[in-house]
């Protein structure tokens, strides 16, 4: 189990009581209709699949029910850090 | 349903002339309340203890008026409008205020849940709709949850055999409020005494917490008030 860090509940609790959402920092595109098939395609189901750290979203979905990201090694399992939405910290060797 | 208070309208087509909020506020208690029925009124309770050595106690505070209310605390007049009518201010960070059988728990920064007394429901419903400005919104959801208090020396240990939260003065003080899982369903506690823990469960898992909760507490002696 994880002991994750909720940003909004200022506490450490069990990953039990989150969930993953998925690679963080995706833009959905400001118009969509002006979209080509290609680039809502990539919005919609392209995603890194990162070896090492990867800026992820979660969520607090059982306590304040509220988004943050993380970024977690994917191969330690590691949360390396945790920040709020509408930031983006630079870490060294961070994916973008 | 009582009466149903229009909203108002918008005087030109799409457009709303005033400045003014525009909601519908309708009392969802029905004024004749003989057949109410809480999430668990139906629920068949064993106790395992008559008398002496409970060790546990489960009592279910029904039909309460539930809100959650939601606003931003940046906005001063929303918090001192909010403590205006509730009589308390509205609570910090996994913290609960509490006067009288009005308890206000913090739920997320922006979130908050009220219970009060079902018949008090209406009246500070609509207070805090005349009172409130800016941003904010207030839904009545008491019919999608109920609470249920634990009590008795042994309940600290239900919930140790229940949830995997640390429940331990040292982090748990009496007022703290937390968001977790109890039992795998989701669930807010909070520590209302030394010995008293309040558990706000959804309608649809009531039957199921607490069929779970009378199977933890029997070892110590259970009974239900
Ligand atoms: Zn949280």
């Amino acid at each position: 189990m994880l002991h994750i860090f909720c940003p909004h509940c200022g506490e450490y609790r069990e990953e039990e009581e989150f969930r993953c959402k998925g690679q963080a920092h995706i833009a959905r595109p400001l118009d969509p209709e002006a979209c080509s098939d290609e680039e809502w395609g990539h919005f919609m189901f392209f995603r890194q699949n990162t070896r090492g750290q990867h800026r992820e979203l979660w969520v607090h979905s059982t306590g304040c029910r509220k988004h943050f990201n993380v970024i977690r090694n994917t191969v330690t399992y590691e949360i390396e850090k945790v920040y709020l939405v509408g930031t983006k910290p630079e870490t060294e060797g961070a994916a973008s | 349903m009582s009466e149903v208070l229009e909203p108002k309208k918008a005087s030109a087509a799409g457009t709303v002339a005033s400045a003014e909020p525009v909601y519908a506020l309708m009392d969802q208690r029905p004024a004749d309340m003989s057949n109410a029925e809480s999430p668990l009124s139906r629920f068949r309770w064993q106790v395992s203890s008559s008398g002496k050595n409970v060790g546990v106690v489960a009592r279910e505070l029904a039909l309460l008026g539930h809100f959650i209310l939601r606003g931003n605390v940046a906005n001063a007049d929303f918090v001192k409008g909010a403590a205006e009518v509730l009589g308390v201010e509205l609570p910090g960070t996994l913290k609960s205020n509490a006067k009288g059988n009005l308890v206000v728990r913090w739920l997320a920064p922006d979130e908050w849940l009220i219970t009060v007394p079902g018949e008090q429901a209406f009246a500070i419903e609509s207070n805090l709709r005349k009172r409130l400005t800016g941003h904010y919104s207030l839904v009545n959801v008491s019919g999608g949850q109920t609470l249920l208090v634990l009590s008795g020396a042994d309940a600290v240990n239900v919930l140790r055999k229940s949830c995997h939260y640390d429940v331990h003065d040292r982090n748990f003080p009496v007022g703290k409020v937390v968001g977790t899982t109890f039992a795998k369903a989701q669930c807010v506690i909070r520590r209302a005494g030394q010995q008293e823990w309040e558990l706000v469960i959804r309608r649809s898992f009531a039957d199921y917490l607490a069929a779970w909760i009378q199977d933890a507490a029997q070892e110590y002696g259970f009974a239900v008030k």
